[in-house]
């Protein structure tokens, strides 16, 4: 089978072409919007809109909130779990599954049902957006957590740590996060990613987002949301990239299954 | 406190040799150790398994508060919500047997098809972050891209002469949207089988040669057998992520294209079914659904780890 690589070449080229095609089109048509020569002007324009500035900071925000809450969630959980309590892991990998089992939009709607109305009302503040970012982030973060702990004996590190006389503030920071750096920065940057560009939450939720932003420029005009989308892909580019730079010659490079969008 | 000593001192050869029935003492009433991972599964119980419970409570919930069936009878036999479910099951089929092939296919031609190296790691690359990019940005890139004034459109209007959108052509339907669905589904199939395929060992293909096989008899009954859950799986994994996929869509087509999540998010910005409960079940079935999509991916799963040393 290695004699006639000449279907390989065949099916990777057009694979090239699927993923190129599209964005190059993008390119393309975003710089477009003055006729008959191609411009900076769909950039220009959109970089004038207050919106945008107010729109990215507002993902901004929610992915840095997302990513704390959910790094306090998972990394004790998955730490706990690996050190003292195995018993416990199918029903941890159980919930983790979860968020694929209820997609985004049926999540949402739960939400609005439950939390719209007393006793605990959540929909009136961002609390129902961050709650729903980090259950969209828990299979992504609790499987790079995971992954970086199976990876290190961490029984091992934390025992020793022990035995010459740390305390868990210092096992953890000291001992175990450092080992856990590239497991943590691989949930944290797919979990900005995630975030960055989410659109369903943000948008039924009605919270100001990039997401929604770019829809809505979408409704009133034409070009300016092209090059609006290819900064939105800039962003998950360079996090995917980043994480594969990071991870680069790590143990147990991962699969990243992506969830519903 | 012996429960803090005794999972420590067996702890190792349990992880290792799995559950040993060694002399352990008798089930303790209460391990402190749980409270541990409460934050975890509190969190989970009020944000993931409280809303879903509602689902399902008021999914029997008529108009007036009663308790009835209606609901659910109603996914079934209201036209207009049964094409829904069927319009995403049939998006959902074709895109996942679609990216499957085609992502086996791509997977196939850079791990042991003799392409060099630097194609391969180049593929998973651009796989990771094509996979990433789906929503409302890539909705944009296929209008972009054969919209009306999308750059292949042009390009085939000039080359041929043909404008693929005269005479009430539109890509904003079926066809379309699965063509921009296929954008992410592939290059995850392509992910998860990469690794698959590496995990063919050599030996295998040599002791069937050994035995007179040809590659089709080594593809029939060694190669596909072995990869069977894996392609299973990851094509139902591709299902269960077109059929929950809401932004793509919503941003694509609007509301032409009547999605089960497009009604449900239709549902959440105003009772367009004027009916709570109808829309609490057909949330519902959309649980359902995925509930047996991710069981059918688990139990392949570990079908396919039986071959993975």
């Amino acid at each position: 089978m290695r004699r006639h690589p000449v279907w390989s070449w065949f099916w990777f080229i057009l694979g090239i072409l699927y993923f190129f095609i599209p964005l190059v089109s993008t390119l393309e048509f975003s710089l477009r919007m003055l006729k008959g020569r191609y411009t900076l002007e769909a950039y220009r324009v959109a970089f004038q809109d207050p919106r945008f500035y107010q729109s990215f900071g507002y993902s901004l925000l929610w992915a840095i909130v997302t990513i704390v809450i959910s790094l306090l969630l998972v990394v004790p959980t998955a730490y706990w779990v690996q050190l003292k309590l195995p018993k416990a892991r199918p029903y941890v990998e159980f919930v983790t599954l979860m968020p694929f089992v209820v997609p985004a939009v049926v999540l949402t709607f739960g939400l609005i049902r439950m939390y719209g109305r007393p006793p605990l009302v959540l929909t009136t503040t961002p609390a129902a957006l961050i709650v729903g970012y980090v259950v969209l982030s828990l299979p992504y973060m609790y499987r790079s957590v995971d992954s970086g702990l199976r990876a290190v004996d961490i029984r091992t590190l934390t025992e020793a740590a022990q035995s010459l006389g740390a305390n868990w503030g210092t096992i953890l920071m000291d001992v175990i996060f450092p080992n856990l750096r590239v497991a943590l920065l691989s949930g944290i940057f797919l979990t900005f990613a995630i975030v960055m560009g989410e659109f369903t939450f943000a948008s039924l939720l009605s919270w100001p987002a990039f997401g929604p932003y770019i829809e809505e420029i979408g409704a009133m005009r034409a070009y300016t949301p092209q090059a609006v989308s290819l900064m939105s892909f800039l962003i998950t580019w360079g996090s995917i990239m980043l994480i594969q730079w990071i991870g680069r010659g790590a143990r147990g490079a991962q699969v990243q299954v992506g969830g519903a969008r | 406190m012996a429960v803090e000593r005794s999972p420590r001192a067996d702890a190792r050869p349990r992880q290792d040799l799995g559950d040993a029935p060694s002399a352990r003492p008798p089930r303790k009433p209460f391990s402190w150790t749980w409270v541990g991972v409460a934050p975890f599964f509190v969190f989970a119980f009020l944000f993931l398994f409280l809303p879903s419970a509602s689902i399902f409570f008021r999914s029997f919930e008529s108009l007036d508060h009663r308790f009835t069936f209606q609901n659910i009878l109603d996914l079934f036999q209201k036209s207009d919500i049964r094409n829904a479910y069927k319009l995403s099951l049939q998006i959902s089929a074709a895109t996942a047997l679609g990216g499957a092939f085609f992502g086996f296919l791509l997977a196939y031609a850079v791990t042991i098809g003799g392409l060099p190296r630097a194609v391969r790691n180049f593929m998973l690359s651009f796989s990771g972050v094509a996979s990433n990019f789906a929503g409302v940005p890539l909705a944009f890139a296929f209008v972009a891209t054969m919209g009306n004034a999308g750059l292949v459109t042009r390009i085939i209007e000039s080359t041929t002469g043909i404008d693929i959108h005269a005479g009430g052509f539109t890509i904003y339907n079926f066809w379309g949207l699965s063509i921009v669905y296929m954008y992410f589904q592939f290059p995850l199939m392509v992910l998860i089988m990469a690794p698959a395929l590496d995990g063919l060992r050599r030996e295998w293909r040599e002791a069937c040669e050994n035995l007179g096989g040809s590659t089709w008899h080594y593809w029939r009954y060694v190669a596909l057998p072995i990869l069977a859950p894996t392609l299973l799986g990851t094509a139902i994994l591709l299902f269960g992520n077109a059929f929950g996929a809401y932004a793509t869509a919503y941003a694509f087509t609007g509301s032409f294209l009547n999605l089960v999540t497009i009604v449900i998010g239709a549902q959440i910005q105003g009772d367009v079914l004027y009916n709570p409960g109808l829309g609490n079940a057909m949330a519902l079935g959309m649980i359902v659904i995925m509930s047996m999509v991710m069981s059918v991916y688990i139990w392949s799963q570990r079908r396919a780890a039986r071959w993975v040393r």
